[in-house]
């Protein structure tokens, strides 16, 4: 049934209409939560036409819309979908069972060339799991292992639907830190050898006429550390038209990826993990490199990470950096509402910093969005915005929050999982009359 | 590796390890059967101390401490009681009284207003590997597992304990962990003794060492000790080998108690301890199933399980485990990582406290360990989406008099009842919010962190003259 609203600020006028198209909607009575760093507002309204926001905010006397779909969120919050960032989602069923496992590929000679576009699965269960979570698009990549490119990442919707890439190679993702050094060869210095040989090789490429490679391979042994595919695939990075994701947490580390800049002046960086960002906080600010930094990490778990704090976060936000939280680090990335949650719990811990309310929502949100690209498009309820809509039954940031209602482009999304059916299996152990295995 | 915490990104890590442990192998085993002492029994000038009298004896005493007490405050006394508007007095290192706001004090004493604030019995985390595996998480630290042979009853975690792991301060400000049973990795079916530990700072693992407090041995289904020894070609490469050895192992440890002749042999010492119950189980297990088949194995050697740990399954269970009396140290939200965690899901605490089986929330992580408040929060708030709702009080318990229980160290720490050990912590707000942090936390009675006061932050060896040093982490 379709319905006519007026949106005035103090009634609702509903009228039955045609049918509805699936991806028209308003929520109305909402604590509305932009997701650009606001904090959330009363009484607010979205509205979602042909799959797309239309208005979020408080409704004006006199607006009108006409849709099948009417959500009385009853003031709960109202939120754009998270945006996770960064993730492996849909890339293994069970990561320590190999077979299931596409996050890594230490044994293909191919490195920056993997597209992680390619093995995305859309129904695995850590996408219906994490949707239920309330988050609705995601970056997701495989992890370096043979090399220290870990390949192409992709953004993902979590709908469920057959086709989940949004954005196939959105970006590179390298590791020069620990990881980086042992994948190159044991030293950062090869690492680094091994990066600018690659971008070197990359800018031949791409001035190049037909795309004649100026060498056939990088080899080690039997090892191949770069093949003329991985040295293609690097084209659009160091023209700046792919964006380079440079997974680093020692300070020293950080400030080489930033002098990167010098000698490849078109690389569009982006600084993962950076455990000890806030001891350089200024220069990566000056640079105007964004970050996707580690949340909660606070010990010194390697002798990269030696500064770790749980205000690195809130120390590269004041230094005016953009910075979203990193979702590889913690168990899942369903926690990255908690992590941060805790995160605006610092701002009470004298001699911490900490995120506002709003600032924490954006973190895991718009912010992470915009750094890849999509900013105005997902993790944000403005207009023009993609149809992510989520109604909490208490405080997103809360630990133990989950949606009520989760919409990806207008659409209501199933929340079922193995695990809720599980949970509706066992919520009882009777098997006085049948087993377990018949209640379904 | 085998604290069972996904190593994403460090695969090739993880594969050096797994090569080295294997050397290690070739070139120690044959050594793990020596006995500890050179002595013979007939030999009156050369002995070690008897079997049974205390070794490596805790040296902890009680920090000076002030005669204390919190008015105002909310107080969850750990045993499912609340009380609001309440008072905690601590005097000499113990828990005095608790009661309402007519409580009385003695004058002269330190008095912290809690108005707005909760108090709680200090956290225990009953599975933690800090000091065993501890930041940061070189190789040369790598002291958890002593995956070498799948049965090491005769290891002592405390003897691979540093004590200047950071991760314990952590554990101190952040999470206000008072006490940890610190247990040995899981690539063994029986992976040897745990020490349970006082979270303050010491030089030596003596000087934390919990006075009284039982052993436990660790063992471990599943998984693991089946993939560890199976990759080398040896037993157990199954689970039914995984029980082939176990029953054998303790058929073995039944005869040498029965043999009043037998010598020392530090790994059936420990196994005799569990058969006389000096010594608790703790038994890492992930699947329903096994749990089962562990519980049969327990009756049939003559033990007891004190608790499953990582138990993702136990939902499934939750009448045998209350029958049978065993606790279930779970995780609130881990999953899916490893084929025997791909069945968990948020509800397990909720479910198990529904069919009155006892409930623990650990961590087995440095990170997590920081926040297990939070994740029984997160245990708490799926039961209560399926109609199950568990109070605060009784949520409290999970991280406080259940894992003293399991530990058996209830009669000394866990509530706040008069007499036991002032283990105490301060939270700034509802400890079962994302927003609350601890205050203060107190190990018997001595004040042993303020956030207030940035020099009560504990500082490792590790930490001094790095970047950071003294930060608030």
């Amino acid at each position: 049934m379709k319905r006519l609203l007026t949106l005035a600020a103090s009634a609702l006028a509903l009228t039955a209409a045609a049918p509805a198209l699936a991806q028209d909607m308003v929520v109305t009575n909402a604590k509305l939560v932009i997701g650009d760093g606001s904090e959330p507002i009363e009484g607010g309204v979205v509205i979602v036409d042909d799959g797309k926001v239309v208005f979020a905010g408080k409704p004006t006397a006199g607006q009108t819309f006409t849709t099948g779909t009417v959500v009385d969120a009853g003031g709960a919050y109202v939120t754009p979908g998270i945006f996770a960032t960064l993730t492996t989602l849909g890339l293994a069923d069970v990561s320590a069972v190999d077979e299931t496992n596409d996050i890594t590929a230490s044994k293909t000679p191919f490195s920056a060339a993997l597209d992680a576009s390619t093995a995305i699965n859309p129904t695995s269960q850590h996408i219906l799991v994490h949707k239920a979570a309330g988050i609705t698009r995601a970056a997701t990549t495989m992890l370096p292992s043979g090399s220290i490119f870990a390949g192409q990442g992709a953004i993902i919707d979590l709908d469920g639907s057959p086709n989940p890439v949004m954005q196939a190679r959105a970006f590179q993702m390298i590791n020069l830190g620990e990881n980086g050094s042992a994948q190159a060869g044991g030293s950062r210095a090869a690492a680094h050898a091994l990066l600018r040989a690659a971008l070197r090789e990359a800018q031949a490429l791409s001035t190049g006429k037909g795309g004649i490679p100026q060498t056939t391979a990088i080899d080690k042994a039997d090892e191949v550390l770069l093949s003329r595919f991985d040295a293609e695939a690097l084209v659009p990075v160091v023209t700046g038209k792919q964006k380079l994701y440079v997974d680093v947490e020692r300070m020293a580390d950080i400030r080489a990826v930033l002098a990167l800049k010098s000698e490849f002046p078109k690389l569009d960086l982006v600084l993962v993990g950076a455990t000890e960002g806030w001891l350089v906080a200024n220069e990566i600010a000056a640079a105007g490199v964004p970050v996707i930094a580690n949340g909660l990490i606070d010990l010194p778990e390697t002798f990269e990470q030696l500064g770790a704090t749980q205000s690195n976060v809130g120390r590269l936000s004041k230094a005016g950096v953009k910075v979203a939280i990193n979702a590889l680090t913690m168990q899942d990335p369903r926690r990255l509402q908690q992590v941060a949650g805790n995160l605006v719990a610092l701002t009470k811990m004298p001699g911490a910093t900490g995120l506002s309310w709003g600032q924490a929502f954006a973190a895991i949100s718009s912010v992470p969005a915009d750094i890849v690209g999509m900013g105005g498009k997902a993790g944000v309820l403005k207009p023009g915005a993609l149809g992510d809509v989520v109604i909490w039954t208490e405080d997103p940031l809360e630990v133990g929050a989950v949606p009520a209602k989760v919409f990806i482009g207008g659409v209501e999304q199933d929340l079922t999982n193995h695990q809720t059916r599980l949970r509706d299996r066992y919520k009882d152990l009777d098997e006085s009359n049948r087993p377990e295995a018949y209640d379904w | 590796m085998f604290a069972d915490k996904r190593a994403r990104g460090r695969f090739a890590v993880a594969a050096t390890l797994a090569s080295a442990l294997a050397l290690s192998a070739c070139t120690t085993t044959g050594d793990s059967e020596k006995p500890a002492s050179a002595s013979s029994k007939s030999d009156k000038e050369f002995a070690a101390t008897p079997a049974g009298e205390p070794v490596f004896a805790s040296t902890y005493k009680p920090f000076p401490n002030v005669a204390t007490a919190i008015k105002g405050a909310t107080i969850y006394d750990g045993r499912g009681g609340k009380i609001e508007n309440g008072v905690v007095f601590m005097s000499g290192g113990k828990i005095v009284s608790v009661g309402g706001p007519d409580t009385p004090i003695p004058a002269d004493i330190a008095v912290f207003d809690g108005t707005g604030k909760f108090v709680t019995p200090g956290i225990i985390d009953i599975h933690s590997h800090l000091g065993d595996y501890p930041s940061p998480g070189v190789e040369a630290h790598s002291d958890g597992n002593e995956a070498t042979s799948p049965t090491t009853p005769e290891v002592w975690a405390e003897h691979s304990v540093w004590p200047q792991d950071p991760g314990f301060s952590r554990a101190l400000a952040n999470g206000g962990i008072t006490a940890l049973q610190i247990l040995p990795g899981s690539a063994n079916l029986m992976g040897g003794r745990s020490v349970t530990l006082k979270n303050v700072p010491s030089r030596t693992v003596q000087g934390m060492k919990f006075p009284g407090a039982p052993y436990s041995m660790k063992m471990a289904c599943g998984e693991n000790p089946k993939r560890v020894y199976g990759n080398r070609g040896r037993m157990p490469s199954t689970r039914m080998g995984n029980f082939a050895v176990n029953r054998e192992t303790w058929l073995e440890a039944i005869d040498y108690a029965n043999n009043p002749d037998a010598k020392r042999d530090l790994a059936k010492e420990t196994l005799v301890g569990v058969l006389k119950g000096e010594i608790l189980i703790q038994n890492h297990c992930y699947r329903a199933d096994e749990m089962a088949l562990v519980l049969d194995m327990a009756k049939e050697m003559g033990y007891k399980v004190s608790a499953f740990h990582h138990a993702v399954e136990a939902y499934k269970i939750g009448d045998l485990l209350r029958e049978n009396d065993v606790c279930s140290a779970i995780w609130a939200d881990w999953y899916g990582f490893k084929m025997e965690s791909y069945d968990g899901i948020l509800e397990n605490a909720a479910f198990l406290q529904k069919e009155g089986a006892c409930v623990v929330i650990h961590s087995d992580d440095q990170n997590d360990i920081q926040r297990l408040n939070q994740e029984a929060a997160k245990a708490q708030a799926a039961g209560a989406r399926v109609g199950i709702d568990i109070p605060d009080a009784t949520v409290i318990g999970w991280l406080t008099y259940n894992p003293a229980k399991a530990m058996g160290i209830a009669d000394k720490t866990g509530s706040l009842e008069t007499g036991k050990m002032a283990d105490v912590v301060l939270w700034n707000g509802d400890p079962l919010s994302v927003y609350s942090r601890p205050e203060k936390v107190w190990i018997d009675g001595a004040l042993m962190f303020d956030a207030m006061n940035p020099k009560t932050r504990p500082v490792s060896d590790f930490e001094l003259g790095q970047p950071g040093e003294g930060d608030v982490k």
